[in-house]
């Protein structure tokens, strides 16, 4: 049956998916596929009910990251069994009643998938047996709570409670993921069965403080105890189910599941009893105290939450094994009577149209049934008799009773205790009297009336088990809570009884001190209302939003100043930083020259070098009348061009004129932007400044070439050089490289290509133009756009380029050539059709999509690389064979070639994209002035 | 005896190619320094094409064909620029 565990998890993900693919299925449809998750988790756990409650455990696991201790194994035991029960159950109710509460215009799927990754999460928490992986989805439900808090994210202050809550939790989380490898170090595993069982070790380890503290961080933040429980309230700016959901019996009720499930493993030193008493009786204190002080009945549901998390964090804290007992009885109970309040909330505020408690008055009038419903579960939040909340109240009252933690203060608990339960009486009495009688409604926009039937069904289903607990608590809850009891423990808990009366005692005596007291409290609140209003405090959410516009800021100064948008400045910090990383190494060497000795010059090759360098000189000098430096920089690259092929490096040679060219048409379709003349001359010490770095480079890469150049080193080439043939069945190794031996470098590359030229083609949108009608000797321009000579001969040229780059796209893998170098003549070639004819012609001619093309020669690149899974080979291994066909003797295929197309695709598609786009905005803001001299 | 006049023509060729150059950097006009370079493209190609006679490899052929038909277009785009200040409209 543990078979069956990875797959509770999987249907939460599987209902995602569907309600994210069709998004069009209509509300009651999405609500359906939505319940669907917890129906089938229900279902799913059923058989396993009855050997659970006698004590089994399921487990099942696999091996991840065995290096690193990390297995997912998944472990139900009773503990689990119980929240999995609260997390489906309640998740089930929450889902149902959101459908009538979210209106027309919220976005249902993404509402539902949230809540469903929630779900999950949860539940990953509850089922982890690796103590690792319960991190993993602890932070999950970081995440996913901060997409369900911010659901509505116009609001402000949606989303600065959803910032808030995960600022406090995901800080939480990483002090937890430090405690948890520490405990794991310590236990020697990171599986929670082995961490269970070593409990004596951990706590005489040396660092046990330091985990203890860890972990009550990452317990305390998700709980929100004091002094971490200001995220809570602010959180209510969620949509109410979520708040019903979240802040009632799953996300904050982690930290307690962290606390209980490693009881065994840390409990019962001194360190745990002060802290986590202490931690839970502040919250249990404050939370009552302000409860009663909240207007937003919202707000009063999240302090009164607050304060029973800490309620159970003292039992956790009293270190006994049956106030444990009281603890997860009391985690069932209050998860079971909040939710029904803040569907209340949220019945309310759909109804009335506002939450808070001075307008909202009277409404016993208009909806008798929620009324009565949400009076039932408050007074069990109260801890009215005959109601679940009053059995385990009791068995808190009973717990502080008994125990020493104060030494001969101790009898303060007990009154603490009751003093807390006064302040519980008294909010849920006001949010009874004041919501339901207390005179008529004050300026509502609408007039309340009950909510559609089956909104009120969860509610309805919630209060009868607070009844049906109340009065029949062993009957109802007595055997899952023994069970879980006994899982959480790792024994048998001592004997206890689940009965409504245990005769006339001292805890009832509390309860009813606590009842009088709260009621006459509640009376006489206008006092302590006066006695509240005379504290100035500054609201917890604004003093961290200020923090947060602080840090905005700090990282926006740091940004422009590392980021001034000056493209010099970018230059030469890079230029200076290969300076410096290069320069330095080259200082520790005693000399440049290697074992090579020099090749002998001949004065051919050293004229064109000669040419070069002097066409160098020139683009730097003339720098500033553009379209010269154009000129005397593609003398460069033909000297450059010629020289690849003297020292035997041809395909170097093509690609270099290839690329020199498209560069050439680029940078004049960029000129069109600038002005003919760049601005006068830099100041002398930014000449200097730059003279000096230019030098500094000059040197380095120099000095780094030659030695280069005189080294043997044993480099890898000699390896593709004896291979090529054989293993990538081609003699140009260059080719045979690219697309074979590093050709998932290729596919990066050609990836990165495409993605550059989808970026450019976006950035050309909104760049300013400005067209002067003459150039720069004040002549006007030619009349004739498309001179008749230059269209023929252009045409004359496509077919032939066609065929050049076909040559050279097949003949690649054997001599020089390949996919780049035809893809960039076959561009060149529709570029030159662009400038003859121009834009307007073309495009009826070449209905091409150019994104389209990069997209599917990337994808064809990929699908080749893929295509060798078939065979289960890895990722682009390659595969080639000779044939003999009849007349055309013997014929090479290689998967390198279909590859080779994917790069001869996206080559073409990018340059198309970046430079037909480019001519195109050009062409569209052309001032009118065609016809006129 | 051949590939001594091949040599002597590549010698001339190579001469032409630093006439060329001083053509380009001595201008005056734009126009003749795109001559110029028109002109270097095709003195290239004569290069590679005498070279690779010299080598007895073809391999020279091709990079020749690409430069006529590449350095065409670069001309092209010059002019195109020289006369309309846009050369895609």
């Amino acid at each position: 049956m543990a078979l069956l565990l990875p797959w509770i998890l999987s249907i939460p993900l599987f209902s995602i998916v569907i309600l994210l693919l069709f998004r069009q299925l209509s509300r009651n449809q999405q609500t359906l596929i939505a319940l669907l998750a917890p129906i089938a988790g229900l279902l799913l756990l059923a058989p396993m009910i009855p050997d659970l409650l006698q004590g089994a455990v399921f487990q099942q696991q696999w091996q991840w990251l065995p290096v690193l201790g990390l297995q997912w194994t998944f472990r139900l035991d009773a503990l689990a069994l119980l929240f999995s029960f609260l997390i489906f159950g309640i998740g089930l109710l929450v889902i149902f009643y959101a459908r009538y509460y979210l209106s027309a215009s919220d976005p249902m799927p993404r509402f539902y998938a949230s809540l469903l990754l929630f779900m999950l999460a949860m539940l990953g928490i509850v089922l982890s047996g690796n103590v690792l992986q319960l991190w993993m989805f602890w932070e999950l439900t970081s995440i996913s709570s901060f997409l369900l808090i911010s659901y509505w994210s116009h609001r402000s202050d949606a989303r600065k409670g959803a910032r808030l809550a995960l600022t406090v939790t995901a800080a939480g989380g990483l002090a937890l993921l430090v405690g948890l490898i520490l405990l794991g170090q310590v236990a020697g595993s990171y599986q929670l069965d082995v961490i269970l069982s070593k409990g004596p070790q951990i706590i005489a380890d040396a660092q046990y403080p330091l985990i203890l503290v860890l972990i009550l961080l990452g317990a305390f933040t998700k709980s929100a105890q004091f002094p971490f429980h200001f995220w809570l309230p602010n959180a209510m700016a969620a949509p109410t189910p979520v708040s019903a959901y979240l802040h009632s019996a799953t996300m904050v009720k982690a930290g307690i599941f962290l606390l209980i499930r490693l009881y065994p493993a840390i409990a019962g030193t001194d360190l745990w009893f002060s802290l986590v008493s202490l931690a839970g009786l502040l919250t249990l204190l404050t939370g009552a105290y302000f409860a009663l002080f909240q207007h937003d009945i919202k707000g009063l549901l999240a302090y009164s939450t607050i304060s029973h998390l800490g309620l159970i964090t003292l039992l956790l804290g009293l270190d006994t094994d049956l106030a444990t007992v009281a603890a997860i009885f009391h985690i069932i109970n209050h998860a079971v009577f909040k939710a029904s309040l803040f569907m209340a909330a949220g019945i309310i505020d759909h109804e009335t149209g506002s939450r808070d408690m001075r307008k909202i008055n009277g409404l016993w009038h208009f909806m008798p049934v929620t009324a009565s419903l949400a009076m039932v579960a408050a007074a069990s939040m109260a801890g009215v008799p005959l109601l679940n909340g009053f059995l385990s109240k009791e068995m808190f009252f009973s717990q502080t009773l008994h125990q020493s933690v104060l030494g001969a203060l101790s009898w303060l608990l007990p009154l603490l205790a009751t003093l807390a339960a006064v302040f519980s009486v008294a909010y849920s009495a006001r949010f009874i009297h004041d919501v339901f009688f207390n005179g008529k409604p004050i300026g509502l926009d609408k007039i309340p009336h009950e909510p559609p039937r089956y909104m009120r069904v969860p509610m309805e289903v919630l209060v009868a088990l607070c009844i049906g607990v109340g009065v029949f608590p062993q009957w109802l809850v007595g055997d899952i809570l023994l069970a879980a009891s006994t899982a959480a423990l790792q024994q048998t808990p001592p004997a206890y009884s689940l009965a409504l009366w245990h005769g006339l005692n001292l805890p009832l005596l509390m309860s009813v001190v606590a009842f009088v007291a709260g009621i006459v409290l509640y009376i006489n609140r206008k006092e302590l209302f006066l006695f509240q209003a005379g504290f100035q405090s500054t609201l917890a959410i604004h003093r961290f939003e200020g923090q947060v516009q602080r840090l905005v800021q700090r990282c926006r100064q740091f940004s422009q100043w590392a980021e001034p948008g000056r493209l010099q400045w970018y230059i030469a910090a890079m230029l200076w930083a290969t300076v410096l990383l290069a320069g330095y190494p080259l200082l520790q060497l005693n000399s440049l020259q290697g074992e090579r000795g020099l090749l002998p010059t001949d004065w051919f090759s050293a004229v064109l070098v000669v040419i070069m360098v002097l066409a160098a000189m020139a683009t730097v000098i003339w720098q500033r009348q553009r379209l010269l430096a154009l000129i005397m920089i593609s003398v460069v690259g033909l000297m450059l061009s010629l020289l690849f092929i003297r020292f035997s490096a041809p395909d170097l040679a093509l690609t270099q004129l290839a690329v020199e060219v498209a560069t050439a048409v680029l940078l004049m379709l960029a000129l069109y932007f600038l002005p003919h003349r760049s601005p006068k001359q830099s100041a002398h010490a930014t000449l200097l400044r730059d003279l000096i770095l230019a030098g500094s480079c000059a040197i380095v890469v120099g000095s780094l070439a030659y030695l280069m150049l005189t080294h043997q080193a044993d480099s890898v080439s000699s390896y593709f050089l004896a291979n090529a043939k054989s293993g990538g069945g081609g003699t140009n190794v260059v080719n045979v490289i690219l697309v074979d031996f590093r050709g998932f470098d290729t596919f990066g590359e050609i990836t990165v290509l495409g993605i550059a030229a989808l970026g450019i083609y976006k950035l050309l949108t909104g760049i300013p133009r400005f067209k002067p009608s003459a150039d720069a000797d004040g002549r006007s321009w030619a009349l004739d756009a498309h001179p008749l000579l230059l269209r023929v001969v252009s045409q004359g040229l496509l077919p032939l380029a066609l065929l050049v780059s076909v040559y050279l796209f097949f003949r690649g893998h054997n001599l020089p050539g390949g996919g780049f170098v035809a893809g960039l003549v076959t561009a060149v070639a529709l570029i030159m059709q662009y400038i003859a004819h121009g834009v307007d012609w073309v495009k009826p001619r070449l209905n091409l999509q150019f994104s389209a093309l990069v997209a599917s020669g990337i994808l064809i690149a990929w699908l080749t690389g893929a295509f060798s899974w078939l065979f289960g080979k890895p990722f682009l291994t390659s595969w080639f064979d000779y044939f003999d066909i009849p007349l055309l003797g013997q014929i090479e295929l290689a998967s390198a070639i279909a590859f080779d197309l994917g790069v001869y695709l996206t080559v073409v598609g990018s340059t198309l994209l970046i430079l037909a786009n480019l001519g195109k905005l050009t062409t569209r803001h052309k001032p009118e002035h065609r016809g006129q001299i | 005896m051949f590939s001594l006049i091949l040599l002597a023509v590549m010698a001339v060729i190579i001469l032409a190619l630093c006439l060329n150059i001083w053509s380009l950097l001595r201008g005056p006009a734009v126009a003749d320094r795109l001559l110029a370079l028109d002109t270097m493209y095709i003195n290239s190609i004569a290069l590679l094409l005498v070279y690779g006679v010299y080598a007895s490899s073809q391999l020279y052929f091709e990079a020749a064909l690409l430069i006529a038909m590449l350095g065409f277009v670069s001309t092209v785009a010059v002019c195109k620029f020289l006369l309309r200040g846009d050369i895609i409209e």
